[in-house]
């Protein structure tokens, strides 16, 4: 079976100081990865490294196109990336204001990708756009509404719709539950789980709360200072933690 | 003759203009930065259209300028009367006789011809602006063609409106490559985009200059099933019985009366002279 995405040897530096380094591993179709670590250990930074968004330093990270099977997207050229951040790719951004448009309507902002990849029938575009809302709870009579309207955790499960529409094959996810409250955290991921398993998604999922991994990763990787320290199948790391950082994270976690 | 230099600017000035408006024929709907200079009248007033029109003016040329569809506003008298001074060349409110006719807010009804030069004043140049406001990416996305977003606009007036709203300055693509902000003329005026005459646009405060040469393909944006439609307000002329024009609506009364006219004047008297009459023209010699 081969990867949907391979990364080897990534390093990115911010002069002296290491965003990442020596990061390597392999992410299989359905995968999904949780990244955790505390604030400043590199993980965001890894993310936006892959997802394109950062120029790295040094490393390949290679994806499986649809088209021409494995190519590396950092030596893509620019078109092509744009063209796979819109069509195979999807980012959730930590706050939903940086991933969606504050001023366009809610079906605007679903119906955005798919106008992007050449759709050019309204009718269709509406209807695909409410399809979507609905699979993200979000009632149909609130597609004409600006999602400065929307509570928080509408904004995030919005641009959780947005991202999906186009059918993306890699999702890249920069704490999707962050600055949520508890339950609203626990609804969304009842319905990140449900749609990555029904739409056999692969995400990275870069997370300091080790419940959002627990319950959505199936491997893990745990980031300190730019390095993995360690890295395997979720419940094999958080039960029994090799390293003494993880041990650490994990003990730190108040059991309620 | 006045102590100006020929049109205002300098020679140096001008063949900076020209190079850039070279440069935009050649590459129709692009948007090309030139150093755009203070003018002697205030952005917003066609600080664009008039850098523009002095360097394409020749001292053989014969100038009409329009503000609104009218030759006899502030906007087309000023001008008027600043290239007559500068350049002493002949002005004329007839379009059929300009070889240069500056314009703004309207393309003329009367059908232009090879030889003859359409400027238009532009306020915003960019048609993605108020989508992103980021230049550097606004200039990404026309350097890769990602235009989705403008129909989002669209999307946007469609689901607010129930049709497209977009009245006036209403996107096109240019020869199936840029997409283009015609000015703002109203969407009445974009089939006639498709023309003989050379179109030049100026942008004064944001410094920029594009084009769209004789007999370019023009296609205004639209939706599968929501097709582009020109727009005009369902009525005749008050003052010649046209019902093919782009009209003005004017308040009379404080009782509700009003009248439509011709937005373009010339347009409207040559047809009175001809002979045609709406429903407000004078009796003719009803004593």
């Amino acid at each position: 079976m081969t990867p949907l995405l391979s990364v080897r040897d990534v390093r990115k530096t911010y002069g002296n100081r290491i965003g990442c380094t020596n990061v390597n591993f392999d992410l299989y179709p359905g995968e999904v990865m949780g990244i955790v670590g505390e604030s400043g250990s590199g993980k965001s930074t890894l993310l936006n490294c892959l997802a394109g968004h950062q120029a790295l330093d040094q490393g390949e990270v290679h994806f499986d196109t649809r088209v021409d099977g494995m190519r590396d997207t950092i030596k893509m050229s620019e078109p092509e990336r744009r063209m796979l951040l819109r069509t195979d790719w999807a980012f959730v951004h930590q706050n939903a204001r940086d991933g969606l448009r504050m001023s366009v309507s809610a079906g605007g902002n679903v119906g955005e990708r798919l106008m992007a990849v050449g759709d050019r029938h309204y009718g269709n575009i509406r209807d695909k756009a409410i399809d979507w809302l609905d699979r993200v709870e979000i009632a149909e009579d609130r597609v004409d509404d600006r999602p400065s309207d929307f509570s928080g955790g509408m904004q995030q499960r919005l641009q959780i719709a947005r991202n999906l529409v186009t059918g993306p094959r890699l999702v890249f996810m920069d704490e999707p539950t962050g600055g949520l409250d508890v339950s609203v955290q626990a609804r969304l991921l009842d319905l990140l789980r449900g749609l990555v398993r029904e739409m056999e998604l692969s995400a990275i999922i870069v997370t300091h709360d080790l419940a959002v991994v627990r319950l959505l990763a199936d491997r893990l990787m745990v980031m300190k200072s730019g390095h993995v320290v360690e890295s395997g199948l979720t419940d094999q790391v958080l039960d029994d933690p090799q390293h003494p950082y993880t041990q650490l994270l994990v003990s730190s976690v108040l059991q309620a | 003759m006045s102590d100006y230099n020929f049109a205002y600017l300098d020679e140096q000035t001008k063949r900076m203009i020209r190079r850039a408006i070279l440069k935009g024929v050649a590459i129709p709907g692009y948007q090309v930065p030139f150093a755009s200079r203070e003018m002697p009248m205030p952005y917003g007033w066609g600080t664009g259209g008039v850098q523009v029109t002095a360097a394409c003016l020749t001292p053989d040329d014969t100038l009409k300028v329009i503000d609104q569809g009218a030759d006899d506003t502030t906007n087309a008298v000023s001008i008027r009367k600043f290239f007559e001074n500068t350049a002493d060349v002949a002005v004329t409110g007839q379009t059929s006789e300009a070889s240069i006719i500056q314009t703004r807010h309207r393309i003329p009804e009367h059908p232009l011809t090879e030889d003859q030069i359409l400027v238009y004043q532009v306020p915003i140049p960019e048609p993605l602006r108020f989508l992103e406001p980021r230049e550097t990416e606004t200039r990404k996305m026309h350097a890769l063609e990602e235009y989705g977003l403008m129909h989002v606009k669209l999307y946007e007036d469609i689901a607010r409106h129930g049709h497209i709203a977009t009245a006036y300055a209403y996107p096109v693509k240019v020869e199936d490559r840029y997409v283009m902000d015609p000015s703002p003329i109203p969407k009445f005026d974009n089939p006639k985009l498709e023309s003989p005459a050379i179109q030049l646009f100026g942008a004064g405060r944001e410094q920029r200059i594009y084009a769209v040469p004789p007999f370019t393909k023009v296609v205004s944006l639209d939706f599968e099933d929501h097709p582009f439609e020109p727009a005009r307000a369902e009525h005749e002329c008050d003052l010649c019985g046209a019902d093919h024009t782009y009209l003005d609506e004017v308040i009379i009364d404080d009782n509700g009366g009003r009248m439509f006219v011709c937005s373009d004047t010339d347009y409207c008297e040559t047809r009175q002279s001809a002979g045609h009459r709406g429903k407000f023209s004078p009796k003719e010699n009803a004593a």
